[in-house]
């Protein structure tokens, strides 16, 4: 090999070396918000995990949430952050002897939770099951679309979250966005996920969705009552899921979720599970109770139960 | 003495209007309270809208007291011809459970009137399980806060009394298949 071969092999190493540099810190570059930088986008980029904001740092986050999202939905929207009630565990139950499958609960959810319209984002799915061959899943049909249901020979099972106390989803999440709370309710921090969907993979209910686009949520149908770990508008490339409603039934004088209200044949039924005279826990008490998937040792805090 | 006599005066005075006023209010206010303040508990215990009335139906009275009322079992040519009754049919009819006397109210099975507004106690006489369930919140609709006051139906806000099987509803659109999402 001659000098010059030599030389030229080590011009060549070096120009490459010097090239990847500036690639890797051209790229660098472009992931900081340059385009937009306002002061709000720069502190949305360094926010920390929700539980690890103290009271000033939160309240900077939700003030600033509620300055950007009435901005972009122009009207006033509120941004909570109300913490558990003590001495309360969240509890659910649905009377699979009375559910009509009307899907009421659906659209219901939809309106309270600010939901994607399109792409569609349903947080209830309601199943629809042959009588004779009882929970059968492979038999499930969740696309029925008949004039009037209920459809005879049929009986229907929504199914949402069932806020496991043993939760698959929390235990996958690599950057620990999604957590249980005290009160039982899996909630998740839309600003720390990074969108990685193994949650989604890990809830054997398909209970978390996946927001592949910018939610298309007209302002006129935008509930302006949020909560950060709740209803709030989410950003794109995010999953959420079913929070009972945490806006409204941690509040002093805490509201039926949407669902329990919407359901016209009083098929959904909610309370504290450590209250003995809540109507949840007389169900569990005096009805027969079934739990959907109860091998896997979720232990969901979802009931279904027949009434009759 | 002149002064005891205007006393003695003053008190039978007092004591007669005593008598003539004061006894009347309390013996009509002994007769009432108790019903009264039953009912005030059950409106509390149980707070339910007001009855589902058709339009312009109740009171009932209205017509009826010009009516000589007919207790005999029988098909109705005239009025009411809308309703079909199609709830243990054969079995009853109206009067087993609307009253003959006083067509405002309805008539439990010992015989007691009762308000429309309290008519979960007449469909409890036979459908006791549901009566206990509903009770507790758990069959039926129930609004209002889970750890503060809620809001009960009645029976006939959901249920027709005189054809009470639940009609079936249109359900609404069922969701995009994955495969129609753009």
């Amino acid at each position: 090999m001659s000098d010059k071969e030599a030389r030229d092999k080590r011009i060549l190493r070096l120009s490459r070396r010097k090239a990847l540099k500036g690639l890797a810190a051209g790229i660098g570059a472009l992931a900081l918000p340059a385009k937009d930088s306002s002061a709000s986008v720069w502190e949305a980029f360094f926010q920390k995990n929700f539980r690890e904001l103290d009271k000033e740092d939160l309240q900077k986050v939700l003030s600033r949430l509620e300055k950007e999202y009435s901005a972009q939905f122009g009207k006033a929207v509120k941004v909570k952050a109300t913490p558990p009630i003590e001495g309360v565990l969240f509890g659910y139950a649905l009377d699979l002897s009375r559910c009509i499958g009307c899907r009421r609960c659906v659209y219901g959810c939809v309106r309270e939770n600010n939901q994607s319209r399109d792409p569609q984002i349903h947080w209830i799915r309601v199943l629809q099951l042959n009588k004779e061959k009882g929970v059968d899943l492979e038999d499930a049909e969740h696309y029925y679309n008949p004039a009037k249901v209920p459809e005879p020979g049929h009986f229907y099972m929504p199914v949402q979250c069932h806020q496991c106390k043993n939760p698959p989803c929390t235990k996958v999440c690599p950057v620990q966005a999604t957590w249980t709370e005290k009160d039982g309710i899996v909630v998740v921090d839309y600003n720390w996920c990074i969108g990685c969907r193994y949650c989604m993979a890990a809830c054997p209910y398909g209970a978390r969705h996946f927001n592949w686009k910018k939610a298309g949520l007209p302002a006129a149908e935008l509930n302006p009552d949020t909560h950060y770990l709740g209803n709030r508008p989410r950003p794109v490339g995010v999953v959420e899921k079913c929070t009972f409603c945490i806006q409204r039934v941690r509040e002093a004088s805490g509201r039926y979720t949407a669902c329990v209200e919407v359901c016209p044949v009083g098929a959904r039924k909610f309370g504290n599970l450590l209250d003995p005279d809540s109507e949840i826990r007389y169900i569990i008490e005096n009805k027969r109770v079934f739990i959907l998937k109860e091998d896997l040792n979720t232990q969901p805090k979802f009931y279904y139960f027949y009434a009759t | 003495m002149r002064n005891l006599r205007c006393s003695c005066l003053f008190l039978l005075t007092g004591i007669a209007l005593h008598f003539l006023l004061v006894v009347p209010a309390l013996a009509s206010h002994q007769a009432e309270e108790p019903k009264t303040r039953k009912e005030e508990a059950a409106a509390q215990q149980f707070p339910v809208p007001p009855p589902p009335f058709t339009p312009g139906i109740f009171p009932c009275s209205e017509c009826h007291k010009e009516i000589k009322p007919n207790p005999v079992r029988r098909d109705l040519k005239d009025e009411h011809t809308g309703i079909v009754l199609n709830h243990a049919q054969g079995q009853r009819w109206c009067l087993d459970c609307h009253d003959t006397a006083n067509r405002d109210k309805l008539r439990l099975v010992s015989g007691e009137k009762i308000s429309f507004s309290e008519s979960y106690r007449l469909c409890g006489q036979c459908h006791g399980d549901k009566f206990r369930d509903w009770k507790v919140g758990v069959h039926g609709q129930r609004s209002g806060e889970w750890n503060g006051k809620k809001s009960y139906l009645l029976c006939a806000h959901c249920h027709n009394p005189h054809d009470p099987r639940f009609k079936p509803l249109q359900p609404l659109p069922p969701p995009v298949r994955p495969e129609d999402v753009r």
